[in-house]
């Protein structure tokens, strides 16, 4: 055998390697998109988006109150969440590059990145719910920023460092303050790339179960205190699907279905904004 | 993901191994050119090597009102030195040319004169450089003002992720030169017609920059840092990046800013260094070898590393 009939062999095989593990995770992601549009499809009705969570063993009623807690809670969340990350990100990027303190931050922030979200809520808990005395919207924001955080933190370096030194250089020659040149020059061109870490950040707390459960819990009313218990899409849906009542189990997939499409809706237009935004990407 | 021009991710200290890494390589490659140098009633390269680094510059260092002057300077990076306590002046309205092989020190010399050298982690610079008399280290000057006197052309054209006005406006604005609107119109269309980019770009000033051509970014460049009205201009071998005729329209653009500005241009042509500088100093090694009027110099080299260099023996 021919040193390239051999080199064709490995060629086709780790084509064919590659090919099946993308159509493996295809498929697992067809499939779950299917039973959630099948499931979540029946019977899905307007009512999902204006009636309350319903008492147990009834028929209709909606998520209202739940799709609105959980969109207070992580709008909140990234508030809080985004600009701390943000900074930080800026930090580690452009002026600790080098430091120990550095170091330092990016490892801490890897192990909270990777941290189970549930010790996120059992730490809130104690920090908050514990001293206000009761469960509160608020906490729940709170734990939600705090994972956050570590992924903004991350993209921010990520995308920053990506930000070629020479358009720095130049900034900074032309006697441009630090601050100045982070602002005007490194920003705009990462613009796109930090944007999306925020949408990555939003999309993984819109989805949190865990952190909740101990700090806004639930609430099957409608309320827009955030000191107050809130009702949020994740613990309805975890609620919901482990009871025994059918119409429960309906709004849980129902609640899935609207998560799942409003990350996919808020992905789109993120990059819709960011094309808008970015006239002056660069031709490759 | 976001693509950059020449989008390499950067990590770490980055200049400073490209500058730190030249002692060797030139080391290197001057023994290869000794070997093959023919044999003769001349010492090599190689052995001029061991005895021919002069302890004090040959040529005149010092002029007449020089805007900048630099004594003793040396600069290292952590331990390495790389430049090696280098004595010059550099005159008004006139360009002085750096020349040498790759590594030898005069990329690092043209940035001390703005302090980028102070960007780079573990640099360390020594000695005294005074730009119109004043102490440019001078602990209480402010840094951002002393580089807005003085603009740095790069290498490679980097302009801004920005408009072609925007590029230009961006000095004036962080410097805060113009008051109204129509001030700093005036003024990105003064820097633009110096640049001799006005004409290509008149049309086009709210297009990204990143869309215009190699030459056309790099005059941009140049037309960004007149906009701050500086009273120095540093070139870190602006053409290398740019095809012949792009190079010979930036040449010709040193040639009318040479009657306002003191450039300082480092360049690896010697050809280019013969047609547009006046004075040239070269550098081997970290050490200043020789510095003299262009002609001089290269018809009438005084030592034996500057003649080698120049008759193509190595670099």
């Amino acid at each position: 055998m021919s040193r390239r009939t051999f080199r064709k062999i490995i060629n086709g095989f780790a084509l064919g390697m590659s090919g099946v593990a993308t159509l493996v995770g295809l498929l697992l992601l067809g499939a779950l998109l299917w039973s959630l549009l099948k499931n979540g499809l029946a019977q899905f009705s307007l009512d999902v988006f204006t009636r309350m969570t319903p008492p147990p063993a009834t028929g209709g009623g909606g998520l209202l109150n739940a799709i609105y807690g959980s969109a207070i809670m992580t709008l909140i969340g990234i508030l809080i969440g985004g600009p701390v990350g943000v900074l930080a990100g800026t930090y580690l990027a452009e002026y600790g590059r080098n430091t120990r303190l550095s170091t330092v931050i990016r490892f801490v922030n890897d192990v909270l990145l990777s941290a189970p979200s549930i010790i996120i809520g059992l730490f809130v808990y104690e920090l908050v719910v514990v001293p206000m005395g009761n469960f509160s919207a608020i906490s729940g924001a709170i734990s939600l920023a705090i994972i956050a955080m570590p992924v903004i933190v991350r993209t921010t370096e990520d995308m920053l460092n990506l930000v070629p030194q020479s358009i720095k250089d130049a900034s900074t020659a032309m006697g441009a303050y630090p601050w100045r040149t982070t602002v005007s020059i490194a920003y705009p061109a990462a613009r796109s790339g930090m944007l999306t870490g925020l949408l990555l950040a939003v999309a993984r707390i819109s989805g949190e179960t865990a952190p909740l459960l101990f700090t806004a819990l639930n609430n099957q009313f409608w309320s827009t205190n955030l000191k107050e218990p809130m009702a949020n899409l994740p613990v309805v849906i975890f609620q919901f699907a482990l009871s025994p009542y059918a119409n429960w189990q309906r709004l849980a997939w129902q609640g899935a279905l609207v998560i799942t499409f409003a990350i996919l809706i808020l992905s789109i237009l993120a990059r819709i904004v960011v094309a808008r935004l970015n006239p002056a990407r660069v031709r490759k | 993901m976001t693509e950059f021009p020449g989008g390499s991710i950067v990590h770490g200290p980055r200049r400073a191994e490209v500058n730190g890494a030249g002692g060797s390589d030139g080391r290197r490659r001057l023994g290869e050119a000794g070997l093959n140098a023919k044999p003769s009633g001349r010492m090599h390269v190689a052995d001029s090597l061991e005895g021919g680094v002069p302890a004090r510059t040959v040529g005149e260092v010092s002029v007449e009102d020089p805007v900048f002057s630099c004594r003793d300077v040396s600069v290292f990076y952590g331990a390495k030195q790389a430049l090696h306590s280098v004595t010059l002046d550099i005159a008004r309205r006139q360009v002085l040319a750096a020349i040498g092989p790759s590594g030898c020190g005069k990329s690092t010399f043209l940035r001390c004169l703005n302090r980028m050298n102070d960007t780079i982690p573990g640099a360390r610079v020594t000695g005294t450089i005074t730009l119109d008399g004043q102490d440019i280290y001078d602990k209480s000057k402010d840094i951002a003002q002393l580089r807005a006197r003085i603009g740095m052309v790069f290498q490679k054209p980097n302009p801004f992720h920005k408009s072609i006005y925007d590029n230009v406006a961006y000095g004036p604005r962080i410097h805060k030169l113009t008051r109204t609107r129509a001030d700093l119109d005036e003024l990105v269309f003064t820097s633009l017609s110096r640049a001799g980019l006005w004409n290509e770009v008149k049309d086009r000033l709210s297009a990204p920059a990143v869309g215009l051509s190699g030459g056309q970014q790099q005059r941009l460049c140049i037309a960004r840092t007149l906009a701050v009205q500086p009273e120095v201009i540093l070139m870190d071998e602006p053409c290398s990046a740019l095809d012949p005729i792009a190079t010979a329209r930036v040449e010709d653009l040193i040639e009318e800013l040479r009657a306002s500005y003191a450039i300082v241009m480092v360049t690896h042509s010697m050809q280019q260094a013969a047609r547009v500088s006046q004075r040239t100093a070269f550098f081997y090694m970290g050490k200043l070898i020789e510095v003299s009027d262009t002609d001089h110099v290269f018809t009438n080299p005084q030592h034996r590393l500057t003649e080698d260099y120049i008759t193509g023996r190595f670099g």
